[in-house]
């Protein structure tokens, strides 16, 4: 278990690194989506599931979406 | 240049707060009250879920600020929307392949059912009303992204928003008319892991799962509509 969460882990800050990193706002978008998605297993393992689904619709699925329809009308590309 | 400045300045955060956690035991009680609740909160409120105890048991008024702050934030988002308005026709909109088109056919009603099971057992299950009404609204996302043109009706949408808002408030009400305090479990708290058990905290949070998917769902709607 260990194990799995500390790849987790390492997935998240990756992610959370070429969030920032991206120039391409919808890539950067959907790094964030894995960070919150990421984010709500780790609740998981730690034993709050009522967080974790929280985590996962909101988190991962709606703000995802409304990033990405905000996207539509700004550019895609960072300038 | 951003970006490693952004990156700088998360690594001073994460530092700081891997310094201030860092005495702490992990996971171990630091409050009595804590213990309490876990210890008294099944047969107090007569819910099974520790959580929702918690939430729609000992803290169902600062719930229900919660609900209040996340109305706000919706009809915020709508008005400034609307008074931003001014559209510039409707861009084309590619239709959406078949694949989408029909798993979101198919999805639909599942997740709906999901989501209702989510709230409708928030008691004794993990889950509760905002998790139950979070899941509802990704569904109407879903039917959203499977047909462009779909809009869901901004009438019945508002109305069973404002219904189950009103719905909570008259049970906290109810509470306080029959035992003098707001929001009072008055009802028989049944059988403990039972669905007709907790009194009012299932009505509550039936309420809330309805507002809470009208709600975001109305967000996804607005934001949809004002960018097609």
């Amino acid at each position: 278990m260990i194990v799995i969460a500390s790849v987790l882990v390492v997935v998240m800050l990756a992610a959370a690194v070429a969030a920032l990193i991206f120039r391409d706002l919808l890539s950067a978008v959907i790094a964030s989506c894995v960070v919150s998605l990421i984010a709500s297993l780790l609740f998981f393992f730690l034993q709050a599931p009522d967080v974790a689904m929280a985590e996962a619709s909101i988190g991962a699925a709606l703000v995802t979406a409304v990033f990405v329809i905000a996207l539509r009308r700004t550019n895609r590309y960072e300038e | 240049m951003r970006a490693v400045v952004g990156i700088i300045l998360l690594a001073v955060v994460a530092v700081g707060i891997g310094l201030a956690l860092a005495e702490v035991p992990f996971g171990a009680p630091k409050t009595e009250v804590g213990g309490y609740y876990l210890e008294h909160g099944r047969e107090e409120t007569g819910a099974a879920n520790a959580v929702t105890s918690v939430v729609v048991g000992y803290r169902a008024f600062d719930t229900l600020g919660e609900v209040t702050v996340l109305f706000v934030a919706a009809l915020g988002l709508g008005a400034v929307l609307t008074a931003a308005g001014a559209k510039t026709g409707r861009r084309d909109v590619q239709p959406a392949s078949l694949v989408l088109r029909s798993g979101a056919k198919l999805l639909f009603p599942l997740i709906i059912l999901f989501g209702v099971y989510v709230f409708a057992h928030g008691h004794l299950t993990p889950g509760g009303g905002f998790q139950g009404g979070a899941v509802i609204a990704s569904a109407f996302l879903l039917l959203y992204l499977g047909d462009r043109n779909r809009r869901i009706s901004k009438a019945r949408r508002t109305a069973t928003e404002s219904l189950s808002g009103i719905a909570f408030v008259v049970i906290g009400l109810l509470g306080l008319s029959v035992g003098g305090h707001y929001l009072m479990n008055f009802m028989p708290k049944g059988t403990l892991n039972t669905l007709l058990s907790a009194g009012i905290i299932p009505l509550i949070y039936v309420a809330i799962g309805f507002k809470v998917g009208a709600e975001l769902a109305g967000v996804i709607d607005d934001l949809v509509k004002e960018t097609a």
